[in-house]
């Protein structure tokens, strides 16, 4: 639920970016109106109260589960996340884009571990 | 430049900035909770503790680049891969490591050092592949 959650939430906010458009520079005025029609993005606002979620989740597994089991295992989220992208945010994920995911996922589920 | 190489580079500078902010603000964050020191979890400890952490120049330093890390966050994912960005943002685990390990002395036990080069082989593949391969998602209103 909590990494479910999580993932849920960012891909609700990418989607929402991505139909606020991109800035066509990086420039500040351009930038300010990115950020005005981001947070306009219905979108955004289903992935925040997700991700506050996941966030009320996480606190309430630290309750339960040492911290040295619950931090590593939210490193599952890189795949979880990827999978919602390939299957719902319709991104093009290829092989070496998977083995990347995966060995970040087991290298910050490693790190996270201590 | 061509538009992928334009795109490419565009894309690192802001998962670059997004390392900067969210390394930056979590050390400011940790810097400044301790020297608020332990939270009574009651609702006195709670405000004491709020009331500490609003006056604390520390906090909203980190508070600050935070807010910096959610908006380069937004604007990148605005054309970039959630599946390219996500991943990529991981090399932050690495930054920490080197930075704790060059500035703070700090010992780096082997195993975190797999970890480290596991993350940062994996974030080399992730940046092989195209940073945006998807329009926005027509399934989706």
């Amino acid at each position: 639920m909590f990494v479910l959650s999580g993932s849920a939430g960012e891909l609700a906010v990418t989607h929402g970016m991505k139909k606020a458009g991109a800035p066509d520079h990086l420039r500040i005025k351009q930038l300010i109106s990115f950020l005005g029609r981001a947070f306009c993005s219905p979108w955004f606002w289903v992935g925040v109260p997700l991700m506050a979620l996941s966030f009320y989740l996480l606190m309430v597994l630290l309750s339960w589960e040492p911290i040295s089991l619950v931090i590593p295992a939210s490193a599952l989220s890189y795949v979880v996340g990827t999978l919602g992208a390939k299957y719902i945010l319709k991104e093009e994920v290829n092989g070496v884009r998977w083995a990347g995911v995966l060995l970040v996922c087991v290298g910050v589920a490693i790190v996270a571990a201590g | 430049m061509s538009h992928e190489r334009r795109l490419r580079l565009k894309t690192l500078v802001m998962v670059f900035v997004m390392m900067v902010c969210a390394t930056t603000g979590d050390s400011l964050l940790k810097r400044g909770m301790s020297q608020i020191g332990p939270v009574s979890l009651n609702h006195a400890g709670l405000l004491q503790a709020f009331r500490l952490a609003m006056t604390s120049g520390t906090i909203w330093f980190a508070i600050l680049f935070l807010i910096g890390f959610m908006l380069s966050n937004m604007t990148v994912l605005s054309w970039a891969d959630y599946s390219y960005v996500m991943p990529a943002s991981a090399i932050g685990y690495a930054a920490v490591t080197f930075v704790g390990m060059a500035l703070l002395g700090e010992t780096v036990s082997p195993r975190r050092w797999i970890g480290v080069a596991l993350i940062c082989f994996g974030v080399f593949l992730v940046g092989q592949t195209k940073p945006s391969t998807s329009a926005v998602a027509e399934a989706l209103p």
